[in-house]
């Protein structure tokens, strides 16, 4: 399908610090120009993101079960989880940040792992369909992770920020750091995924395996 | 790029692959990890997870689901799961998920209340609820078995469970403002507090249990008395008004002190549930211990309007007893209203007294023959009860127990129960009587007959004064014309020039030359005696018919 010859072809491999195609014929391991580590793929990229994959969705579940923040005002002490707040904005009619903090905590992360699986398991079968919207769609989650810690933030802005003793007093809790490690892992998860793969060949299965041994 | 290498090279190769499919693997160590903390955040859960048990409440106020926190000694046990109604919908049940430590607070016996802000015993409590809402306070039992339901308390426990010190019974009339949780003071400082109250088996009293905590628990002594400090004593002496209280807490929910008499030898601790009397004032508490009442009865004959219940009974002045009842009496032969006042004296209040008379009277204060006929002596010698005036102002009166030697005599009637003691009238009552009788003299005055007398006189005296102007004035009138004519007569009569008045004047002068020839006979006459009888000698010169003055 793809018409374009890949770089393998002409004997190249691209260096991913400064971009400089290396001439592959006596199978350097640095980039002749930077010294970086050269490969054609990333490294063990589809091993990679699986595993971080897998971490961050594991955390995912304590991350919304465990309270985020401990809400003390006047001696009245609340814990509240990630959807227990979005619930709290949303009853009492502040529908807006409801929305916004289930995006960007519930949604976001959900997406990623919906996103990355399916990129992962087109990868790894190496499905010929809707390739172009695949890259898109990992754009897409690359570009959504940077926002991803915007809970993370909020709370420790607030954390440090509400420190009135008795008056109100507010602290993280175990959840928001299971939340952080979610955010994390999604986009070690996202970064160690080769968008390149996904225009790979059948043919080139075990190339990929190569790839996945080294 | 190097798997190309390997495919040319397959046995070497292959070696490496394997060795390195370990290493590479070593990124699964992360979801590995991952996993191994979720499930040990779940075995924790687990492990923490404590016993469920479900409270009951008349009301569901201030318990909210997932909120409301179980406490004891303010550390948080347990919370609330779960708030519905109970299926008879009369209560109202709360799930509670206690912790694993707080397993000991599944007892059959263990208390669980709603602590919501109060003002109660021991100040202002569970002040941080008004805005934290309210929590679930807790105490475990001791009970070994367990329960899983449990009936919720209206009102906080007072105690812990197992909290050193001794629990005390008190006796009382009535509660006052005492309540559960009520301190009880030593020397002012807090030492317990009041932890149940119930009436007694009559319904006569009231028993109150109280806790003292150690270590103060051993200044409760055998001789300890126990009185309520609730509210404001207000005194007022000789030195002026004094208020006092024990406490800010004591004046708003009551309390109770405690203390021996300063002389209290060979005191022990009181043992644990030894019952006291609490008595209403200090004054009364640390007074001597009051003995055997001894019942009297006393029969007025004037109206008691100021005795009261409660009046005391003195003796010489000095508080023996109080008065019991007052019941009005219906005395069919005089057809006349007597009042009965019942009186209760403790002979042991007189001290010193007492214990002299019984001494020197040798008889036995449980002896009732002995009592009675001392008694009937007593009043042979003149002992009456007389109700007294003790303030002018409000015209309280109490009565008085005193030795009137100059009393009719009473016969004494020694079979009589309770026994009666003559009375006399008061003195403040001798007085109002005079002073009724001189009124009542006044009024048996004839006054209205007197008016009417007076009242004829009067017309007689106007009669009389009309005829005076009618009759006699005109009369007098003419007269005194009359006169006034006669005195003008006299006048014109007398007036210079007039005929009258010319003779009177010659007359006169005639009447002047007559005495002077007169005088000068009794001249001649004082020098010449003898011419009374010859007559005037012949010779005698003319000169010597002159008047001596003359010579």
């Amino acid at each position: 399908m793809n018409t374009a010859p890949e770089a393998r072809d002409l004997n190249l491999c691209l260096c991913h610090s400064c971009g400089n195609a290396c001439d592959m014929t006596d199978h350097p391991h640095e980039c002749e120009r930077c010294g970086a580590p050269l490969h054609a793929r990333k490294a063990n990229s589809l091993t990679r993101t699986w595993a971080y994959l897998l971490a961050s969705m594991v955390f995912y579940i304590p991350a919304n079960l465990l309270p985020v923040m401990n809400t003390s005002m006047l001696g009245s002490d609340s814990e509240s989880t990630i959807i227990g707040g979005v619930l709290e904005f949303w009853e009492h009619g502040a529908w807006d940040i409801a929305l916004i903090i289930f995006i960007a905590s519930i949604a976001v992360p959900g997406i990623k792992f919906v996103a990355l699986s399916l990129l992962l398991i087109t990868v790894q079968r190496g499905s010929l369909w809707a390739r172009k919207e695949r890259s898109k769609l990992y754009r897409f989650v690359e570009l959504i992770g940077y926002w991803s810690m915007l809970d993370v933030i909020v709370v420790a802005l607030v954390a440090a920020l509400v420190k009135f003793q008795a008056l109100g007093d507010i602290e993280p809790r175990q959840g928001i750091l299971f939340f952080g490690l979610v955010v994390v892992f999604t986009m070690l998860s996202a970064m160690s995924f080769d968008p390149r793969l996904i225009w790979e060949n059948r043919k080139s299965e075990e190339v990929m395996d190569g790839v996945a041994s080294r | 790029m190097e798997s190309q290498a390997a495919e040319g090279q397959p046995v070497p190769g292959h070696a490496s692959i394997k060795t390195r499919r370990w290493s590479i693997s070593l990124v699964w160590i992360v979801p590995i990890v991952a996993v191994l903390v979720g499930v040990s955040l779940v075995v924790h859960n687990i492990l923490q997870q404590g016993p469920t048990i479900i409270l009951n409440f008349k009301t569901g106020e201030g318990l909210i689901a997932n909120k409301t926190e179980v406490k004891y000694r303010n550390v948080v046990i347990g919370h609330v799961s779960d708030v519905e109604l109970s299926d008879d919908q009369k209560s109202v049940n709360a799930t509670v998920k206690l912790v694993k430590q707080a397993e000991s607070f599944t007892r059959e016996d263990s208390k669980f209340w709603v602590v919501r802000p109060r003002i109660g015993a021991g100040g202002v409590s569970g002040f941080d609820t008004l805005l934290s809402g309210a929590f679930v306070g807790a105490d475990a039992g001791r009970a070994d078995a367990r329960a899983k339901t449990f009936i919720g308390l209206e009102a906080p426990l007072p105690l812990t469970f197992g909290e050193p010190g001794k629990h005390f019974m008190l006796h009382t009339q009535d509660l006052g403002s005492l309540e559960i949780g009520s301190p009880v003071y030593f020397r002012k400082i807090p030492v317990g507090q009041v932890v149940a109250y119930t009436l007694d088996s009559e319904g006569k009293g009231v028993d109150i249990q109280v806790f003292v905590k150690a270590p103060n628990d051993v200044h409760v002594t055998e001789n300890t008395r126990f009185w309520n400090v609730s509210g404001i004593a207000i005194d007022v002496g000789a030195n002026g008004f004094a208020f006092k209280t024990e406490s800010l807490s004591a004046l708003l929910v009551g309390g109770i002190t405690f203390r021996a008499p300063d002389y209290s030898p060979n005191d022990q601790p009181a043992a644990e549930n030894r019952s006291f009397e609490l008595f209403d004032n200090q004054q009364t508490a640390l007074a001597p211990p009051n003995g055997k009442a001894q019942f009297l009865s006393l029969r007025f004959n004037q109206a008691l309007r100021g005795l009261k219940v409660d009046a005391p009974v003195e003796f010489q002045g000095l508080d023996i007893g109080k008065v019991v009842a007052i019941n009005l009496d219906y005395d069919e032969k005089a057809h006349s209203f007597p009042i009965n006042v019942g009186i209760v004296i403790y002979p042991q209040r007189l001290g010193q007294a007492h214990i002299k008379m019984l001494k020197a009277l040798n008889y036995n204060p449980d002896d009732e023959q002995a009592v009675n006929r001392l008694m009937g002596s007593f009043v042979e010698n003149g002992l009456r009860a007389q109700a007294r005036s003790g303030n002018l102002l409000t015209g309280q009166l109490y009565i008085a127990l005193d030795f009137f030697p100059k009393a009719e005599k009473v016969a004494f009637d020694p079979n009589a129960r309770p026994m009666r003691i003559p009375t006399v009238p008061a003195s403040l009552e001798q007085l109002q009587e005079q002073f009724q009788a001189v009124i009542e003299k006044i009024n048996k005055l004839p006054i209205e007959r007197i008016a009417n007398n007076l009242d004829d006189n009067l017309t007689e005296l106007r009669k009389s004064l009309k005829q005076v102007n009618s009759t006699t004035l005109p009369s007098v009138q003419n007269t005194l014309q009359e006169m006034s004519k006669t005195l003008q007569s006299a006048s014109s009569t007398l007036a210079e020039g007039s005929p009258q008045r010319e003779q009177l004047s010659g007359t006169l002068d005639e009447l002047g030359r007559a005495s002077r020839s007169l005088r000068e006979l009794s001249d001649y006459l004082t020098r010449h005696p003898e011419s009374l009888v010859r007559g005037r000698p012949k010779g005698a010169p003319a000169q010597d018919l002159q008047p001596s003055s003359s010579h």
